[in-house]
């Protein structure tokens, strides 16, 4: 006899290690493993041209992404907006990443911008569509991430406040993808200027209910504190440059002005420092988890809610969302066999009424001919009886009378002879 | 308006750039180690072997502490899995492990069906989590993650070869988990009959086949030890939770009067060698194997059961939505193929049925057409009767009324010669 094997226990007990016992170093194997397997990530570089997308790439990655064999987008006249992706390979410290840069030249250039947001999201859903193709095959080999982990989106430094086309972009995206807003070349406002600049967009995010990426919290609170300065400098001022100029002994990327240098990895001229910490050195696998997890679900439910829910009311596709497509075929043919079964058994029943009733019929209609010609019968027998006694009646009148006239004969014949006798006796008296 | 052109690579696939300073992406590995230590890790382990080869005390003596259980008693009636979940810490390394024991295992007298229960009990972890993963609204990062990672087979310290239980057993789970098997209670056997035993045992599970997990030995950094330890297994263990001194330390040790058996002594038994591979150096490898390998292939087998099927291999996207459409509307095809077969039948059985009634009503009509008919025929006779009875009567009131009338006239010719005689006489006197 077979019993069935409970599933886990819910209740979770503490337990006290007494001694060694080595798991502490699962976290070794996870970075041994990690390295192993190489790190990819995609960042997307949205703004209008000249806002020095492709210098602020370059020096954040300290390499010439868009050189003389393969020049930047922004070398190339365009009329449309471009989708454009470069891959490269770049290692460090024995750690491989893989790095796709998504730039979209052309954006916010035409002088109608009317939907030019249209192919970033075509390109982030598209993305997520091989995602979710590639992990909904049978046979699911190794799948590359390409989706787009970051969006940095530039703003030009007007110094007034955010424009019309930017909160359109940010709104139709902070869904989608993580969206970290970027004040560009920042060299061209004072710090006054640029807090009072950065205060206007902050309000008008929070106005337009924009949300951008926002740091998790901690349960470090140093770290935590940090955290909170670098919300604080939000939206980042950035300068990027190509160009490494030396300073004091000290060679450092920056631009040359007759005034001075800007230098890029100066924390007091730029928040350059900041944005190329936070992207790449603390919270570059934090994107990539938001993405999968917030981002590519909800891009993924909203697909596949909109296959099974398919003529389904809204309120009960509510309920529906959180079961998985299959349990919810599974359930459908569960439902439909009882309905089935339903059916079944009111045709049947039914049917059987209607036999009955059929049959009844019959049974009525027999008995009604039964009975009549039962009737029938007993009426001709009556008339049987009655014709029989009227016989009897008859045949005993008619014996009676044949034996009265037999008597009346036989005394006719005796009177008679008596006659004849008298007359022969003479007439007497 | 904005047209859409996507993705124009620079160059087939990644190419290779050159850093001219320090990005400082070699930390995503520490990021990543950061995130899954937040996180917390989660292990779970099957104990499978006979009741009494000490699978409980194995445990304790692994993880340096006590957990549930009293031990099991010889005379369960069938195997069932019980498994308990506890909270382990090392250091900052949080462990969630789950030990499922299976009960009554080998203690029938007919073994047959004893691997059923632990194959059902995989398989519903299986299709645990493959179920949530199907899910349109899920959450995959925060699921407790159920499924057996590692299965630690307790092979009886018998010194000769393998059950059959257990081959048949090890036959069926070595491909939905990672079998390592290990001689129970080996301080019952000596040095060369060791050697012996686990030649042979290694030899039977070749010949039959059996998969039995390898030690990875992909990765450089483990590649030796791990290559090593592959040579050993299965390891001959020795578990107690109980601690005599010696030297001047307690270690953990079984006494006997002829000397003891020291449990983390490496020439007493392959304990060390156990935990360092299961614990220490493999868990992750472990956890990994059972998500992209054993987990693939039960995926796998399930969705091709439900009738999935990539489209294209490799050319053609595989799309999911397309082919959720093409299964429901199959699937509902045939529910209403199904409903229109059984009113068919319905419909077939009311025309029979009918067919037969009218049958029957057609017989009673013909059977009281007959017996009318019979009727009639006789009432014809009755007729008749009546009418010759009616006739001799008429005959017989004739005769009566000629008799009678002859009879008056008779008797008026009488009564009137009497008369005359009579009178005759009277005019006499």
């Amino acid at each position: 006899m077979i019993e069935r094997p409970e599933t886990a226990v819910p209740s979770i007990a503490q337990r006290n290690l007494e001694g060694y016992v080595g798991f502490a170093n699962l976290p070794n194997q996870v970075y041994r493993k990690s390295v192993k397997r190489g790190f990819e990530f995609t960042l997307m570089v949205v703004g209008e041209s000249g806002l020095g997308k492709s210098t602020l790439i370059n020096s954040l990655f300290l390499t010439d992404l868009y050189s003389k064999d393969y020049p930047g987008p922004s070398q190339r006249i365009k009329k449309t907006v471009q989708v454009e992706q470069s891959k490269v390979l770049i290692k460090e410290g024995g750690v491989q990443l893989t790095l796709t840069i998504v730039d979209t030249p052309g954006f916010g250039d035409a002088v109608d911008n009317s939907n030019c947001w249209q192919p970033v999201i075509n390109y982030i859903d598209s993305k997520c569509e091989d995602f979710l193709n590639a992990e909904s095959r049978v046979n699911r080999r190794s799948m590359p991430d390409n989706r787009v982990h970051c969006c940095l989106y530039f703003i030009a430094p007007s110094g007034h406040g955010l424009k019309p086309l930017d909160i359109e972009f940010m709104k139709r995206l902070h869904d989608k993808v993580n969206v970290i807003p970027l004040i560009a070349k920042a060299d061209t406002l004072t710090p006054e200027e640029c807090q009072l600049f950065k205060k206007q967009i902050m309000k008008e995010i929070q106005e337009h209910k924009i949300k951008i990426y926002e740091f998790p919290d901690t349960e470090d609170d140093e770290d935590n504190k940090l955290i909170r300065k670098i919300k604080e400098k939000m939206p980042l001022a950035v300068v990027g440059s190509n160009v490494v100029i030396e300073v004091n002994g000290k060679k450092v990327r920056g631009r040359q002005y007759p005034w001075g240098v800007a230098e890029v990895e100066n924390g007091e001229h730029c928040d350059f420092t900041v944005l190329r910490n936070m992207l790449i050195r603390t919270h570059m696998q934090n994107l990539k988890d938001v993405t999968n997890n917030v981002h590519y679900e909800n891009y993924r439910s909203k697909k596949l809610a909109a296959v099974t829910c398919n003529g389904v009311d809204n309120s009960k596709a509510k309920g529906q969302l959180t079961k998985s497509p299959l349990a919810q075929m599974e359930e459908e043919r569960r439902d439909h066999v009882m309905k089935m079964k339903k059916m079944e058994a009111e045709m049947e029943q039914v049917f059987e009424m209607k036999v009955k009733e059929k049959r009844q019929k019959l049974k009525d209609s027999e008995a009604e001919l039964e009975r009549r010609h039962e009737q029938m019968k007993r009426n001709l027998e009556a008339q049987y009886k009655e014709l029989e006694e009227k016989r009897r009646v008859f045949e005993a009148e008619k014996v009676n009378w044949e034996a009265q006239q037999k008597i009346l004969e036989q005394q006719k014949l005796d009177a008679s002879k008596t006659m004849e006798k008298n007359k022969k006796k003479g007439k007497i008296f | 308006m904005a047209s859409t052109e996507i993705a124009r690579q620079a160059g087939e696939g990644a190419r290779a750039v050159p850093l001219s300073g320090h990005v400082g992406f070699d930390s995503m590995p520490d990021q990543l180690v950061n995130k899954s230590v937040n996180h917390g890790f989660c292990f779970n382990i099957l104990c499978i072997g006979e009741t009494g080869l000490g699978k409980s005390t194995l445990m304790d003596t692994l993880f340096n502490t006590k957990f549930e259980g009293d031990p099991n008693q010889h005379n369960q009636p069938g195997v069932t899995l019980k498994s308990n979940t506890y909270e382990l810490q090392e250091s900052n390394v949080r462990l969630k492990l789950t030990v499922v024991n299976t009960v009554g295992f080998g203690d029938q007298i007919n073994k047959d069906e004893s691997y059923k229960p632990i194959v059902d009990f995989i398989d519903t972890q299986f299709e645990a989590y493959l179920q949530e993963e199907l899910k349109i609204k899920r959450t995959l990062h925060n699921y407790h993650d159920s499924r057996i990672h590692a299965c630690l087979y307790f092979i009886a310290p018998t010194g000769h070869s393998l059950k059959s239980l257990d081959l048949v057993t090890m036959k069926k789970l070595d491909s939905k988990v990672n079998i390592i098997p290990i001689i129970a209670k080996s301080d019952a056997i000596s040095k060369s009959e060791l050697a012996k035993f686990k030649i042979k045992i290694t030899s039977e599970l070749v010949s039959n086949g059996v998969q039995i997990y390898q030690f990875p030995t992909d990765d450089e950094s483990v590649a030796e030890i791990n290559s090593s330890m592959n040579s050993h297994l299965p390891f001959a263990v020795v578990g107690s939770t109980e601690e005599v001194k010696i030297g001047n330390k307690m270690v953990k040790a079984r006494q006997y009067p002829w000397g003891t058996v020291q449990v983390e002594n490496e020439n007493h038994c392959d304990f060390v060698k156990l935990r360092e591979m299961l614990i220490r150096v493999n868990m992750e490898d472990l956890r990994e194997q059972t998500h992209a390998r054993h987990y693939e292939l039960y995926r796998r087998c399930k969705l091709e059961e439900m009738g999935f099927k990539d489209t294209d291999p490799d050319s053609k996207p595989f799309s999911l939505q397309e082919t959720y459409e093409a299964k429901r509307n199959e699937f509902m095809g045939e529910l209403q193929k199904k409903e229109e077969e059984m009113r068919q039948m319905f419909v077939q059985r009311v025309k029979e049925k009918e067919a037969e009634l009218k049958e029957a009503e057609k017989e009673l009509h013909e059977k009281f057409d007959s017996l009318k008919k019979l009727h009639q025929d006789e009432k014809k006779k009755l007729e008749e009767k009546k009418k010759s009875l009616d006739d001799e009567l008429n005959m017989f009131k004739q005769k009566k009324t000629a008799a009678e009338l002859l009879l008056n006239q008779a008797q008026q010719a009488g009564a009137s010669t009497t008369l005359k005689r009579d009178k005759e006489r009277k005019n006499f006197f």
